[in-house]
């Protein structure tokens, strides 16, 4: 294994974040910060509790994964992304490192942003409402495997795109849709049946239960599902990435 | 001699359908500078690509100092290093930065003496700290050598370094060149000035139609093609040679006004002053002489034209 070089592109990467920190993270930050002075203070206090817990608690966990989701895919797929559009991916492409060397240096580098701002904005959310975390372990966890999968994702985005349209279209048009639908301001159980069971193809639903299992012990689907359904999609991104390097997609003409 | 580099029955078809290599086989020296020329799109940069890893081949194989570049891409690769005809670069990074990181990607632990003596050699090291942005495009080209140079390669693709480079520079490049093939370097490069290759290549190959059509040594194909001629411009025009000048290599032209006579510039004996001795004896008078060599470009245009037109 080429450890100088996993290392060179993580540290690479990660340089480039604390040059663009203040809109890496602020940004993120203070519109997370928006929700819950909406949500959490203004609207949550004529809210009912749900599940024994407050509403402005309640929509933490949902809150933490739509930034996370977001922030995994746009920092990874621009990471691999402008190497191509400017042409320096020439000089991954003809060092000696394997794909998985690659995927471990920038995928690694934006999860590892991710977490870092889903920490930051758990804290923020401390300054406007109370919480607890019921299983830290497992919240840390879910932490790490959502922001390590939405970046394979976000990686595999960032090769197939071949305009900054694209690069924008699937967060906008799939995932941000599928995260308000996926329960972070509601709980399943609140909708029609009809709906619940609809809800369930929904692959971010079983992310933010999870999620939110970890802090207050309730959930929408059970927390074994939830893992499953997360490794399962990690898996089937892994796949892809495979099946990207063998083939040369839109890397090697 | 043995062969660092052996190509092997390459061809490339890209998904355009545009056969860009057909059947190259091409065996580069340990240690020599070689020079690959060929018109636009012959094909260079697409051979360049392939051996690199940056473009798949669609036949053939390429070994790099005995390692196969799919089965065993490792060990191939990080022996090469390659500055590629296009300008990219990292515009937001510092010099530095991006030095840095080609010696990581390429499997060496840090090691930030030798960045200074490349950095220094290249002219850069004052610059270091700038982001690539502020820099010249004949110094971001210095950076994409430097960041060739950062892994301590034993081969070094050069594709057209001195396109778009000033005078001093390219002098400081072919300099630096010199001293990599001194301390053991093998150097591809390609370029369209001739007279660079002329000048600095041991061996010359020519591409076109993705064909390589010749490779020789510089100095032979500059003998072997390389003829010289001899303009005499007659004071009275001539409608036939006489008899006692037949058996010397003459050519009457220009309607008779002008005898050419060829021969070889590498010889010993040039046979110009008998010649002369025979033109006085004949009591041929001439107004002028005019002597000329044909360059390596005389036999690039020689060698390329022909099948061009037929392409066409
Ligand atoms: N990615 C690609 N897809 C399709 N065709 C390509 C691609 N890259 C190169 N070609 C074609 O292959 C041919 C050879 O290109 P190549 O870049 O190897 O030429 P070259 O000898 O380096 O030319 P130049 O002197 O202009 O740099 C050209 O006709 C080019 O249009
Ligand atoms: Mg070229």
């Amino acid at each position: 294994m080429n450890v100088h070089a996993v290392r060179a592109i993580y540290l690479f990467e990660m340089a480039r974040m604390w040059r663009t920190l203040l809109q890496s993270l602020a940004s993120p930050v203070i519109s997370t910060s928006l929700y819950f002075v909406v949500f959490g203070s203004a609207i949550g206090s004529r809210m009912m509790d749900i599940d024994g817990v407050s509403y402005g608690a309640f929509i933490i966990p949902g809150l933490i994964m739509l930034m996370l989701l977001n922030e995994s895919i746009s920092n990874a797929s621009f990471g691999i992304y402008m190497p191509r559009f400017t042409g320096t991916i020439y000089e991954v492409m003809s060092a000696p490192v394997s794909p998985m060397e690659i995927v471990l240096g920038y995928v690694g580098a934006a999860a590892t942003k991710s977490v870092i701002l889903g920490l930051l904005i758990l804290a923020t959310a401390r300054l406007f409402v109370d919480y607890e975390v019921l299983h830290p372990i497992w919240m840390l966890s879910f932490l790490v495997l959502t922001a390590v999968t939405f970046s394979l994702f976000g990686f595999i985005i960032g090769i197939w795109a071949d305009g900054f349209e694209k690069l924008q279209i699937i967060p906008m048009m799939i995932v941000t849709p599928l995260t308000f639908l996926g329960g972070s301001f509601y709980s399943i159980s609140m909708l029609p049946p009809v709906w619940q069971t609809i809800t369930l193809f929904n692959p971010v639903v079983y992310l933010i239960s999870g999620f939110r299992w970890s802090f207050y012990g309730v959930a929408d689907v059970h927390i074994g599902i939830s893992v499953a359904m997360t490794l399962v999609f990690l898996l089937v991104c892994l796949a892809l990435i495979a099946w990207i390097f063998r083939t040369g997609y839109r890397l090697k003409p | 001699m043995t062969a660092i580099i052996s190509v092997t029955g390459l061809s490339k078809t890209y998904a355009s359908g545009f056969r860009a290599l057909d059947g190259v086989d091409l065996a580069i020296r340990q240690g020599e500078i070689f020079a690959l020329l060929g018109p636009n799109g012959a094909g260079k940069t697409t051979l360049i690509s392939i051996v690199c890893g940056l473009v798949k081949a669609s036949a053939g194989s390429v070994a790099v100092a005995g390692h196969d570049i799919v089965r065993d891409y490792r060990a191939a690769r990080s022996l090469i290093g390659l500055v590629p005809q296009e300008l990219t670069s990292d515009m937001f990074e510092s010099v530095w930065a991006t030095v840095s990181l080609s010696r990581g990607l390429f499997g060496k632990p840090k090691n930030p003496a030798h960045i200074e003596s490349v950095l220094r050699e290249l002219s850069l090291w004052d610059k270091r700290h700038e982001k690539i942005m502020a820099l010249s495009g004949g110094m971001k080209r210095r950076v994409l050598i430097a960041k060739a140079l950062a892994h301590e390669p034993r081969i070094l693709f050069l594709d057209e370094p001195t396109a778009g480079v000033d005078v001093s520079l390219r002098r400081d490049m072919w300099a630096m060149v010199r001293r990599l093939r001194d301390s053991g370097v093998t150097i591809i490069l390609t370029t369209h000035y001739i007279e660079e290759a002329e000048e600095m290549a041991d061996r010359i190959g020519v591409i076109n139609n993705g064909k390589i059509i010749l490779v020789d040594d510089t100095h032979q194909l500059m003998s072997k093609l390389g003829s010289r001629q001899l303009s005499v411009h007659l004071s009275t025009p001539m409608s036939s040679l006489p008899p006692s000048l037949a058996d010397m290599s003459l050519t009457l032209g220009d309607e008779g006004h002008t005898l050419i006579y060829s021969f070889d510039s590498q010889g010993e004996h040039t046979g110009v002053p008998e010649l002369l001795r025979a033109l006085e004896r004949e009591g041929i008078e001439f107004r002028d002489l005019h002597s000329s060599q044909s360059s390596l470009e005389d036999i690039f245009v020689d060698l390329v034209t022909p099948t061009r037109e037929v392409a066409q």
